[in-house]
């Protein structure tokens, strides 16, 4: 049985790492900021989600689980206010975003 | 009753956080939740907008269903970097959500889902930034707009 937790925990710090790393990769890649914030949401969704539940297959039913989950839900919670912050203030300082834009915009 | 609500949310989480009971320190907390209680009664924000409690029977649905949004979008979005095939389209959409709660849990949905941000809101019109035309027309068919108008529950 221990041996399965370990496995899945293995898989799901694997599954994180690996979506950490292109998302790091994304944040230089891209063209401009509004396609780099996609990136950094890549890391704060589906990183951090994997992480803390590899972590989660560790603890086993417990109080720590709980405070796992909770900082899992105040990182869902938070994330996208930081990431519409960002992209708020830039179309606020007036840059616009590259490609093709349909329709009027605001 | 908004404010028992969150009385007994408030002390859910001093429990679970604290892991200690004995008597001084769940006296403690009874009397900090109860002080926080009487602060957010004194500056009236215990409404429909501080407490979306109207959210809860359809919340899990609804979240199951996110869940599986994100974990599809971070696959499409990982597929993009590594191709590297960028075509960002700027675009707005309309949001038809009567309160401003449920707005706002609209607009984070679709800035959580990678490959989707919200720019930019005015009253109901989003301006949405897409890193290609895939993600830009899932925003479009207005799927997630009607399952945030069905979990608001108002219509």
């Amino acid at each position: 049985m221990e041996l399965i937790l370990d496995i899945l925990t293995g898989i799901c710090f694997f599954i994180a790492s690996l979506s950490i790393i292109i998302g790091a990769c994304g944040l230089i890649k891209l063209p401009d900021v509004f396609s780099r914030i996609h990136a950094a949401g890549m890391i704060d969704t589906a990183g951090s989600a994997f992480f803390i539940l590899g972590m989660v297959f560790q603890t086993g039913w417990s109080l720590i689980t709980v405070k796992l989950i909770l900082i899992g839900v105040f990182i869902f919670f938070t994330s996208p206010v930081t990431s519409h912050v960002t992209a708020n203030l830039a179309r606020q300082k007036n840059i616009l975003p590259v490609g093709k834009k349909i329709g009027k915009i605001l | 009753m908004k404010s028992l609500i969150l009385f007994m949310i408030l002390l859910t989480l001093w429990l679970l956080m604290s892991g200690y009971y004995n008597n001084l320190l769940i006296s403690l907390g009874i009397i900090s939740c109860a002080f926080c209680v009487y602060v957010a009664k004194r500056g009236k924000i215990i409404d429909d907008e501080g407490l979306p409690i109207f959210f809860m029977p359809r919340l899990l649905n609804y979240l199951m269903w996110l869940f599986k949004e994100i974990l599809m979008s971070n696959l499409a979005t990982a597929k993009v970097i590594i191709n590297g095939k960028v075509e960002p389209e700027t675009f707005t959409v309309k949001a038809s959500q009567v309160t401003d709660v449920a707005k706002v849990t609209y607009a984070n949905s679709i800035t959580l889902t990678p490959g989707t941000v919200t720019t930019k809101m005015q009253k109901n019109i989003f301006e949405v930034h897409a890193l290609n035309s895939d993600f830009g027309n899932d925003v479009r068919t207005n799927e997630m707009d009607k399952k945030v108008t069905w979990l608001e529950g108002k219509k």
